[in-house]
């Protein structure tokens, strides 16, 4: 491994929601930290941290209901947690752009594509607004939109919803940005469109040259894409390692199960699909031991007593298990 | 768009001859007579009952309507029955006190309520929109008369900033004018005010929690944009909507204000026909209040266009 300072680094990150019924621990101690132009998968259940560790990075969470109350997210050697907002803004959009889940929702209805791409540029590089809207034309055409200086003026309901990702992703790159977070960017897609916006995201991240980390649920989506994952499960990394690594030996039983539960053709046809036993665990209370232990086929007394710390299991593969490489 | 304009247009028909029907029942259901009026208290009734045949009252009602509508579908009001004069010329005539009070209200009421509800709805939770909102109800809920005495005694009788009442044409200069204007305005604008300010910050609100409003956090944009040009241009639909049925408020309002402050508009040529019961002006009046609260809000439907382009007539 060649040692190049990360271009960020996650140290035991905590972000709390706090609710009527208490207080809801979504991150509890996550560290990873991520090289340039490096790809890092997440992946995890729904509701184990995964986006919530994304939208801390950018401090995008309501701050009515959250707070992140511990850790350090340090982007390029600042600690972005000790940032004033509008030093801040400067980095939104920028040196750190985001690509939500939702193409249908996470464009404005009534701004034009043109105007929505071109505002970054404006934001972040002083371009007037006839040099922003030329921007965004030639974004767009990295992106593929056909037609391009035509479309530039078209609102986001003249688009579908794989166009939509599109034009997301030309507004995410406009600046540049040193990482790119990208929170489920291909989950509300059609299957075909899935690989396409999935190849075309990664092929303008090199040439731009950009870090990504790809958020997803889809362990298929990791093993085509990442270098290294993180996987998390109720608001803890369990398993961290290369991604060949992980998927030629899991160490973390929850890895494994994840695994297990990705439908093969190769498979004979009348064995059952694997699944995770019972749901992730309720948040709002502390959880003494392993939070994986009420689900877990290997669990033991010590399981249930004491939280496994993540340890390296030879090679940066890296596992938060008392029964880690246990068959 | 032209066809939905002829469309709606010709929708407002029924909806007017409806308005008729009913208000001129209402006016000639309600207890009293002119004709007595005209006559004065020393009459005769057979007097009155000749006064009552000149003026065409003692007709059946049906056919008393008939000939009115007759006319107003040729576009004739009708005669004022005290006044030797035509409604349509006693209504233009009245018209520029009320148009200004009417236009004057309405910038005073829509910029401040959108201003403080977008506060409101950005701050929401705090005091300040706690106090926003406690102002709203206020609004709301005091009448035009009481606010209309209190702000006279405070700016125009206590401090003298301003005029007691009455009115100057714009012809005769913007300020006075306007000073003339202003407290009329304010109390006439409260209630408008505080209603279009719930409805920007229940709209705000909810838009503010939407996806987009996220990815332009994420782009770095600055919160008065992100207020302003991302969402309050979403919100836009729902206020405008608000601000035309509203309108309703300003008319009835509209009559009570130029009492209170003695404006010669066509609120008070109304509430004078009233106790005269002169049976022209009213309908007349009643007529075009109805008829620019529908165009009002065929206008406002049209607007929807202008702000949300998925919107196609």
């Amino acid at each position: 491994m060649t040692e190049t300072a990360p271009i960020l680094e996650v140290l035991d990150l905590r972000t709390h929601f706090f609710t009527q019924d208490g207080v809801t621990r979504a991150v509890d101690g996550v560290s990873f930290s991520l090289a340039p132009g490096e790809t890092l998968g997440i992946v995890g259940e729904s509701g184990c941290g995964k986006s919530v560790t994304a939208l801390s990075i950018l401090r995008l969470l309501p701050p009515k209901l959250s707070r992140i109350v511990g850790g350090r997210v340090v982007f390029e050697g600042t600690d972005l947690l000790t940032l004033h907002e509008p030093a801040m803004r400067e980095i939104r959009g920028n040196r750190i752009a985001m690509i939500f889940q939702e193409p249908m929702t996470s464009l404005n209805p009534v701004l034009t594509i043109g105007e929505q791409i071109a505002e970054a540029v404006r934001i972040h590089q002083g371009a007037s607004r006839k040099e922003a809207l030329a921007r965004a034309v030639e974004m767009l055409k990295l992106v593929r939109i056909p037609d391009a200086e035509r479309r530039v003026g078209d609102y986001p309901h003249q688009f579908s919803g794989g166009m939509r990702q599109r034009v997301m992703i030309a507004m995410a790159l406009s600046c540049n940005p040193k990482l790119l977070l990208a929170d489920e960017p291909t989950t509300a897609l059609d299957v075909t469109v899935q690989k396409q916006i999935l190849r075309l995201m990664l092929e303008l991240k090199e040439r731009i040259g950009s870090a990504v980390i790809l958020i997803t649920h889809d362990l298929g989506v990791i093993a085509e894409t990442a270098k290294r994952v993180v996987v998390m499960y109720a608001g803890r990394v369990v398993e961290q390692a290369e991604v060949t690594a992980l998927f030629d030996a899991p160490l973390h039983p929850y890895t494994r199960g994840l695994m297990a539960s990705i439908p093969r053709l190769k498979h004979n046809r009348t064995r059952r699909l694997a699944e995770i036993p019972g749901i992730v665990p309720d948040l709002r209370t502390p959880i003494p031991g392993c939070a994986f232990a009420p689900r877990c086929p290997l669990a033991t007394d010590r399981c249930r007593e004491a939280a496994p710390s993540l340890d390296d299991h030879g090679g940066g593969h890296f596992a938060a298990c008392w029964e880690a490489g246990r068959a | 768009m032209i066809a939905y304009i002829i469309r709606r247009l010709l929708a407002t028909i029924p909806v007017m001859l409806l308005v008729a029907v009913i208000v001129f029942l209402l006016v000639h259901l309600a207890p009293g007579d002119p004709a007595s009026v005209i006559a004065g208290d020393n009459a005769t009734s057979d007097q009155i009952a000749a006064i009552r045949a000149t003026l065409g009252l003692d007709r059946p009602l049906w056919e008393q309507f008939a000939i009115w509508i007759w006319r107003v579908l040729q576009g004739d009001l009708g005669q004022s029955l005290f006044w030797n004069r035509g409604v349509a010329e006693l209504i233009l005539q009245r018209a520029e006190p009320t148009v200004s009070l009417a236009i004057t209200t309405l910038i005073f009421a829509v910029s401040i309520a959108i201003g403080l509800g977008v506060l409101a709805a950005w701050k929401a939770g705090s005091g300040i929109d706690r106090s926003v909102m406690g102002l709203a109800v206020a609004g709301f809920s005091v009448p035009v008369f009481v606010v209309g005495y209190l702000l006279v005694y405070l700016f125009a009788i206590e401090l003298r900033w301003l005029p007691v009442q009455g009115y100057r044409p714009i012809a005769q200069g913007f300020w006075p004018w306007l000073e003339r204007l202003i407290l009329p305005s304010v109390a006439l604008g409260l209630a408008y005010l505080a209603l279009i300010a719930r409805i920007t910050r229940t709209t705000m609100l909810e838009i503010l929690s939407e996806d987009y409003i996220r990815t332009a956090q994420a782009k770095g944009v600055a919160t008065r944009p992100m207020l302003f040009r991302h969402a309050l241009k979403n919100a836009a639909v729902p206020i405008v909507t608000v601000v035309g049925i509203g309108v309703a408020l300003l008319i009835s309002g509209v009559v009570i204000t130029e009492t209170v402050f003695n404006i010669p508009g066509i609120g008070r040529l109304v509430v004078d026909a009233i106790t005269r019961r002169d049976y022209p002006i009213i309908q007349g009046v009643m007529l075009v209040f109805s008829a620019i609260y529908v165009l009002v809000n065929l206008a406002v439907d049209l607007s929807y266009t202008l702000f949300d382009p998925r919107v196609r007539y």
